[in-house]
This record gives structure tokens, sequence and C-alpha cells, in this order.
């Protein structure tokens, strides 16, 4: 791991964040309240894909198709069964999951680009699936007007759900990029040929991390649904995969939170520049030419740098 | 300990090793000498499981173990240190030992523990061991040239292998590097009783430190046999240190 966030600063800064990001509801307009939370689920969705492109150096290009997975399972669910609603909320999870563990068994046979471009054409398979099976997803139509539980109808109320549920994984993807499993992971990106020579089962360990992450973003698909109260095939093109994937680096890959400052930076580019233009995406991609000319290791990478003792920041190219 | 028979690998139709044949004791200290391009790294290759020979067996501790995986044969007792340094250059000089640890303990699935907590005490001794104890917390990537081949042995060593291969341990030193390097080895063969199985370049280094000695060239073994004998073998002399009349 490279930027501990450990410190007891680091604790503090969260914690004020989160008190700030609870008592808002009470002040802002609802407008700030779903847009903030449509930036959790993002976030949630950038973190799972840079616990592997950042921390597990695997280029999982197709990342989107998970999330899209999460929502029309917990949409399906909710649809077209009778059973009760937290029976979906643990099967959006969980399907993403297998689906990963699935995909991730083929792409973790190869390396680099060709993992992800096995990932692509398996993941844009999934897409076709979801696209043209009219009779279960209603195709390009998608599935809309879900009701979800009461509880969840407010926007308030979808709001604390969704930032709790965001808080408690975030909790949960801190401890696992630190276990052993965490460390083992970062090394295996750093060196994989030298992992195999201690003894380490390297496409075990890359298929065990997909899995986790496909989990995660499970979850968020899960939670995009609950906010939006409808899933369509656009959750699953590589589109919106493209553009999670910049997030990371635009936040910082090599650190844990980045990917929600780029998250957050995206979705609010998108907002606020679109008023202006629909072409907002230019924006975004100056942005992304400045970035890998000044700042190749994202936002944060570069402050966390700046912030830490001399001699023990130099990474030279690997 | 170790048994290679008759090995052989070709790269495009060139054979780079051909024929090989070396046999390593237990607590020995083996030394494979040759000229460039004559094998040595291929063959460090193939038994370490890098490689998949074409032809012949390697038998280590009674097993053949020709054409395993890597981490399976690491997983028997064999560890290797690199020619060219081969380190994770994003972790911490710790971490870098740590996972070797954690590898050899079986630990590196666990999900519900702080790494923080886990081999830590026995990182910390090899880093001792080696010297490095007070560079724990450097990057391994920022680390000096020598420090990092020294971090190098001390990631080969987080396996507690049986056997260490060690790839060319003193290349790019200077003359006091060295010195600590030759030291080291030969802390580890009398304090840990490893056995040890390199290749070397420099031939001083090579004749003090070695029990034994096989001189590679063009893919062969000429002889493999005690320091005396190699330097006074008329074949190695022609061969290799360059002595004909």
């Amino acid at each position: 791991m490279t930027t501990g966030i450990s410190s007891s600063k680091s604790i503090g800064f969260s914690a004020a964040c989160l008190a700030i990001l609870l008592v808002l509801p009470l002040i802002v307009p609802q407008f700030y309240i779903y847009t903030l939370a449509l930036i959790f689920v993002i976030s949630l969705l950038a973190m799972s894909l840079n616990m592997l492109v950042g921390h597990g150096g695997l280029y999982q290009f197709h990342h989107g198709v998970f999330y899209g997975v999460g929502a029309y399972t917990f949409a399906l669910f909710i649809t077209k069964t009778s059973l009760p609603a937290w029976v979906g909320f643990l099967a959006a999870p969980l399907v993403a999951a297998t689906v990963g563990l699935l995909i991730g068994w083929f792409c973790v046979r190869l390396t680099k680009l060709y993992f992800g471009m096995l990932q692509i054409s398996l993941g844009s398979l999934v897409w076709a699936i979801v696209f043209r099976w009219y009779s279960l997803t209603g195709g390009d139509d998608g599935i809309s007007g879900i009701r979800v539980p009461s509880f969840l109808s407010s926007a308030t109320g979808s709001y604390y759900f969704i930032l709790i549920l965001l808080v408690l994984c975030l909790i949960a993807m801190y401890f696992i990029l630190y276990s052993p499993f965490g460390v083992t992971l970062t090394a295996i990106r750093d060196n994989p040929e030298r992992c195999e020579a201690l003894g380490i089962n390297v496409r075990h360990h890359q298929l065990i991390a997909i899995v986790i992450a496909t989990f995660f973003a499970g979850i968020a698909g899960m939670l995009y649904v609950v906010l939006e109260r409808s899933a369509f095939p656009d959750l699953l093109f590589w589109y919106l995969s493209l553009e999670i994937f910049v997030m990371c680096l635009l936040g910082g890959w090599f650190t844990f939170p980045g990917p929600i400052l780029g998250a957050a930076i995206t979705e609010a580019l998108k907002i606020y520049v679109g008023i202006y233009t629909e072409y907002w995406t230019m924006v975004l991609g100056i942005i992304l030419i400045l970035l890998i000319f000044f700042l190749p290791e994202g936002i944060m990478g570069y402050f966390l740098e700046k912030l830490k003792p001399r001699d023990s920041i130099r990474v030279p190219e690997a | 300990m170790l048994r290679v028979e008759s090995l052989e690998k070709s790269f495009d139709g060139f054979r780079a090793v051909n024929g090989t044949g070396l046999v390593v004791e237990k607590h020995e200290i083996v030394a494979v000498i040759g000229p460039n391009g004559a094998g040595k790294t291929t063959l460090f290759k193939l038994i370490t499981g890098h490689l998949k020979p074409e032809k012949g067996r390697i038998v280590f501790k009674g097993n053949d173990i020709a054409g395993q995986a890597p981490h399976k044969i690491c997983k028997k007792g064999m560890s290797m240190s690199f020619q060219v340094v081969n380190l994770f250059h994003r972790l911490t000089v710790f971490q870098n030992v740590q996972v070797a640890v954690l590898s050899h303990q079986n630990k590196t699935r666990m999900l519900f523990s702080l790494a923080a907590n886990q081999s830590v005490r026995e990182t910390r001794e090899i880093l001792a061991s080696v010297g490095l104890a007070d560079k724990a917390d450097r990057i391994g990537g920022s680390l000096s040239h020598g420090d990092r081949k020294v971090l190098e042995i001390a990631v080969a060593l987080g396996n507690y292998p049986d056997l260490l291969i060690m790839d060319e341990p003193t290349a790019g030193l200077s003359p006091e590097e060295t010195a600590s390097t030759i030291d080291l080895i030969k802390r580890l063969s009398s304090e840990l009783g490893l056995t040890i199985l390199f290749c070397e370049h420099d031939m001083e280094l090579v004749f003090s430190i070695a029990h034994r000695i096989m001189v590679m060239h063009q893919g062969r073994s000429l002889i493999q046999a005690e320091p005396n004998e190699v330097k006074n073998n008329r074949q190695v002399q022609e061969a290799y240190l360059g002595v004909s009349d």
C-alpha cells in the first residue's frame, strides 16, 4: 500500500466529512441531496473498480457490467417476484460477484492488455443479453417505476441509506486492502513474476480480488436502483466503464480515497458544465490530457506525495 | 538435495542449455561459472520453474519437479534471488519481505486481519539479519542499487528456503558492497545451514566461498568439482580461464 491514511488526522478528517454529510439534508435543497446520493453511488462503483486497477494492477476495462448486473438483479427481484425486499438487497451483490467469478475465471488466464480486451468482450456479451432479452429485462426500455420499501421512498430516506452503505463498504474495503491479502494483491500488481517465485498463486489471488470488487459493484448497482427506481441497459454499456476508469486515474489510483474525488469531480462537471454545453466531455477530455502530462498519479496521488517526507516518496518507473 | 540430469532447453533453435547436469548436496555452497551466454541464468530459471525444460530431470528432495509452476516449486523449499533486481517497487522494504513471509505461512488469503499485525516478528528478524532494519519504512524502489540487491536476497529468505538460488548476487556492486554480500552468504550458510546455489562472474568470490564449482560452457557442464581441481583442469582453462598453449 502506497499511501497510508490510517493516521489520526485522516480519521478525524473522514469523521468531520461524515458529520457534515449527515446534517446536510436538513439544510440544503433536495436537488443537491439527490446529486450527492448519485455521487455516493458512483464513488462506490469507482472505489470497487480501483481495488482491481489501482491496487491489483488488473485492467478491468468493463467494470460497469457488474454494476448493471447488480441493478438488474435488484430490479427484477422487486418487480418479478413477491419475495421480501431484503432478498433483493442480498441477491444483487451475490449475483454480480457470481458473474464476476465467471468472467474473471477466463480473464485471469491472460495478462495486462489481453486481460482487459477479453474482459471488454465478455462484458459486452452480458450487455447484449440484457439489451436483447425483452421478455425478462424489457430490452432497451429497461425497467422503470420500481417500488422500493417505504423507508426509502423519500429523497432523504434513500440518501441516508446510500450514505450508510457507502461508509460500511468503504470501511470493509479499507480493511481488505490493508489485510495480508491486500498487501499480497499490491505485490502482485508491482511484480506478478516475483510473486510466483515466492510461492503465491497469482491467478487465484487475482480471481478472489475480482469476486470481491464485483460484489461491491453489485451493491453500487442496487443503490442506483434505490435512488433512481429504474434500470436500463446503459448501466452495462462500455461508456460508463470508461468513465469510472477515468475517475480512478483522475482522483489518484494508487491512493485509497482517490476514486471518490475523481467521481465527485466528474459528476459535478457533468451537471454544471452540462448546463452550458452538451459537450461537457470535452472539458473532461482536456482535464484528462493535463492529468496525463502533469499529474500521472492523479490529484490525490500528487498531494499525498507532497505531504510525505522527502526520501520515501520517489518511486521510479517500475 | 538437488540433482539435475541431462537438461535441455532451446530458444528459436539455439540450444541454451544442452545436456547440463548438476548436483547440490545439503548444506553445500555450489557455484556455477561460465562465460556470458553459457546458459547459467537459463539453467536457474529451468530449476525454479520459470522456464519449462524440453528434456531431462530436475530432482529436488527426491521428487522430479521439471516443468512445474514456480509457485509450486517454491513451496517445496526453494527460493531464488534475481540478477536483475526484481522487487515490489511501490511497497515498503518491510512489505517486500513481509509478502514472502506471508506466502511461506500461507496467510496471503487472509482478509479479516490487518497486515500490520501479521508476520511482523519474522519480517523484522530477516531485515535485521541482512542489515536493512533501519530502512524498513522506505519505499523499495527508492533504495540504492546495493541495498536493493540485499533486499532481493532478504525477499528470497522470507520463504525460509532450504535451497537458496542466487543469480549473480554481486552484479553491479562496489567492492565494499561485494565484501559485505560475501560475508552475508557465508553467514547464511554457517548460521542458518542454508544450501546455496549461485552463479557469478567474480572469480575471486567464487573460489573464496564455494565448496564445489560447476563450469558451464555453451550450455554444457564441463566439470563439477572442488575449487582446486577446477582451477587445474585443462579443459576449463582452455574454455574459460583463457589459458592456452
